[in-house]
């Protein structure tokens, strides 16, 4: 029985029981090649849910991730209008997203501001950069070079590159998060912040870093994103962030810290990314896709709680350093 | 998130005397930004400094500064809506869809106030009733509520609401005194007394202090949390009741990025982003300033985005100028 009670079993469970449902009906789906469309389609999400949890592990939240993604998309399909090569932009996407990112970690480590109100602030300010790098142009496909919109489809042993990074991401913060000092400190800080301080981890640094990484992972994102639609404008990923704290709060990360892993956020992920990819399979509008991840945000933090209530009553608040 | 700094407060050899205490305060410093601002705006552009055109700008804050009054006292008690913008949108769907119903005026109004209610008693409900974080419930039903409405609509419009509804959101009262300026006003003062004049009020201010105490001192915390939801749900069915109105239709993006404002007033107008510490005459002055720079930069033709960078800097600022220079 233990096994069922383990959350990433039963989510992954939910998932094969909603491909099983639409495959029922539609076995056109469940064929590979479809299901490594499906993947792929989630890719973005899954690389920006990885990023968003770690920020969650470690008590705040990042809400610009969005805005993040499309300016560094606008970044780099500027960049490529110039004439920079492929691997100078990509190079550059990610120091940018971890630049960007490093303006939240820091305004939230140095100033103590709360998270949600600095990355609301950023998520505006960020957007809000596009329009004034462009004047609210469009770069179209046609303002692209051919290897620019190529890499993120170029398939490599039967999946796209946009799938294999995904993996690699996946690899390498799982290895990351389970076996390095780093990542038992965003545990620690997000656990019980006041017994990190005692073990010698830097609260605030730890912070950052969470938002520098999932900064990074939005920058890289950006440029998958533009090349893979071949279109880079102000409003490209709009809303996006709330499908990302979706697919987190779904993979069971508690959302006040230090509970989380990088399987759950993937599985969190797919899950949206199935629902996604089945609705204009079973004849449902797009437009439900807001309502179901508003619903399933709502649904699975209700779920966390009650898996998690502490037991008994708790009298006396801890006390956590200012 | 839900971080709790405790303010050791240690008490002062001598007390400050009330007015210098009062020169000091936040509230000061908001009416001193809210003069220049109104000197530089006369300066810069010749058609500021006119009735007509003054009472049109106060239609750029109206609305929000509403919900503003409701939010102000949520995050005093140490939670927060992100969803108000989302309500505005399934209160306004709602309407429309009284509206293809038949629906004359006087009902119209009852849909959107209750659609209003019903969104803010579900927050209420998943907050104070079953205890979740509001950041992550809100964040949920944000889209949530936004989904229904582009549910019902997806990219179609509702329009032609009848003549006499127009009035909430294009009358006037008295000369240049518009309805929406008038309610907000009264508003303002329902408020200012809830916050600052009733039990209720202190309640608010000792649940955002420390609601463990609040709950062993007798003050049904839980509750307190639930109204101020309702409340919460009710100005944003009220905004959306003014905003239709105004602008004569319905599309599910109505009202999109409104929760930014009204938190940025609310934390302009001097209210501790944790919780604990703020005041009504502080929002107030808020939504002020807050509407006349946009109708000012309206005034320059900057573009609605660039005025949302402006909006974003100034929320992080005002937290962050503080805390910068020492005096928190």
């Amino acid at each position: 029985m233990n096994i069922l009670k383990n959350r990433d079993v039963l989510l992954a469970f939910a998932i094969v029981l909603l491909i099983g449902g639409v495959a029922a009906r539609f076995p056109a789906f469940v064929r590979p090649g479809n299901l490594v469309n499906v993947f792929n389609d989630t890719s973005p999400l899954i690389l920006l849910a990885i990023g968003q949890m770690i920020v969650i592990l470690t008590k705040c939240i990042d809400l610009s991730v969005a805005a993040n993604l499309a300016l560094c998309g606008m970044a780099a399909a500027l960049l490529n209008g110039m004439g920079v090569p492929l691997p100078l932009i990509l190079i550059a996407v990610v120091l940018m997203g971890g630049a960007l990112g490093a303006v939240n970690g820091l305004l939230v480590w140095k100033l103590g501001i709360p998270a949600i109100v600095v990355t609301l602030g950023t998520m505006t300010i960020y957007r809000g950069t596009i329009f004034l790098m462009t004047g609210g142009a469009w770069v179209n496909a046609h303002q692209m070079s051919a290897a620019f919109k190529a890499l993120p489809r170029t398939v490599l042993l039967g999946l796209p590159v946009m799938s294999w990074i995904a993996l690699a991401v996946i690899a390498l913060f799982f290895v990351i998060l389970t076996r390095t000092p780093l990542g038992r400190s965003f545990y620690a800080v997000g656990g019980n912040p006041h017994a990190a301080v005692y073990t010698g981890i830097d609260v605030g640094r730890t912070q950052c870093i969470a938002f520098v990484i999932s900064g990074a992972l939005a920058g890289l994102t950006g440029y998958l994103w533009v090349a893979r639609y071949a279109v880079a404008y102000v409003d490209v990923a709009a809303g996006f962030e709330l499908q990302v704290v979706a697919a987190c709060v779904i993979g069971g990360i508690a959302i006040a810290g230090g509970a989380g892993s990088v399987i759950g956020a993937v599985l969190g992920a797919l899950f949206l990314g199935v629902i996604n990819n089945a609705l204009p399979v079973i004849g449902i509008s797009p437009f439900w896709q807001m309502a179901i991840s508003g619903s399933a945000i709502v649904i699975a933090v209700a779920l966390n709680a009650t898996q998690n209530r502490p037991k008994g009553r708790i009298i006396l608040k801890e006390v956590e350093p200012a | 998130m839900t971080q709790q700094t405790h303010t050791a407060r240690a008490i002062p050899d001598r007390l400050q005397s009330p007015a210098a205490r009062a020169l000091r305060s936040w509230e000061s410093i908001l009416v001193a930004v809210a003069i220049a601002i109104f000197v530089t705006n006369s300066f810069t552009s010749p058609y500021f400094l006119n009735a007509w055109n003054l009472s049109d700008a106060t239609f750029n804050f109206t609305e929000k500064a509403m919900i503003a009054l409701a939010m102000a006292l949520l995050i005093i008690s140490g939670e927060i809506d992100l969803s108000v913008a989302s309500i505005i949108a399934l209160a306004s769907t709602a309407m429309g869809l009284a509206m293809q119903a038949g629906a004359d005026v006087p009902i119209l109004v009852l849909v959107g106030i209750g659609a209003g209610l019903l969104c803010g008693a579900f927050n209420g409900f998943l907050v104070a009733g079953l205890g979740l974080p509001s950041i992550v419930v809100t964040i949920g039903t944000m889209s949530l509520f936004r989904g229904i409405a582009y549910i019902v609509l997806g990219d179609r419009a509702f329009t032609g609401y009848p003549p006499g509804f127009a009035y909430f959101g294009q009358g006037y009262v008295w000369w240049v005194f518009s309805f929406e300026l008038v309610l907000f006003t009264v508003l303002a003062v329902i408020y200012w007394a809830l916050l600052h004049r009733s039990s209720f009020g202190r309640a608010v201010y000792a649940i955002g202090n420390n609601a463990t105490a609040a709950q062993f001192s007798g003050i049904r915390v839980a509750r307190v949390k639930f109204i101020l939801f309702l409340l919460t749900g009710l100005m944003s069915g009220i905004a959306a009741v003014c905003l239709t109105s105004r602008l004569g239709s319905t599309r599910p993006s109505i009202a999109t990025g409104f929760e930014l404002e009204v938190v940025t007033m609310v934390v302009l107008g001097g209210v501790n982003i944790l919780g604990g510490s703020g005041s009504i005459p502080g929002i107030v002055l808020a939504a002020l300033i807050i509407g006349m720079v946009t109708f000012g930069f309206g005034l320059l033709n900057v573009p609605g985005i660039v005025m949302s960078i402006f909006l974003g800097a100034l929320l992080i600022s005002v937290i962050a100028l503080p805390r910068l220079f020492g005096k928190r």
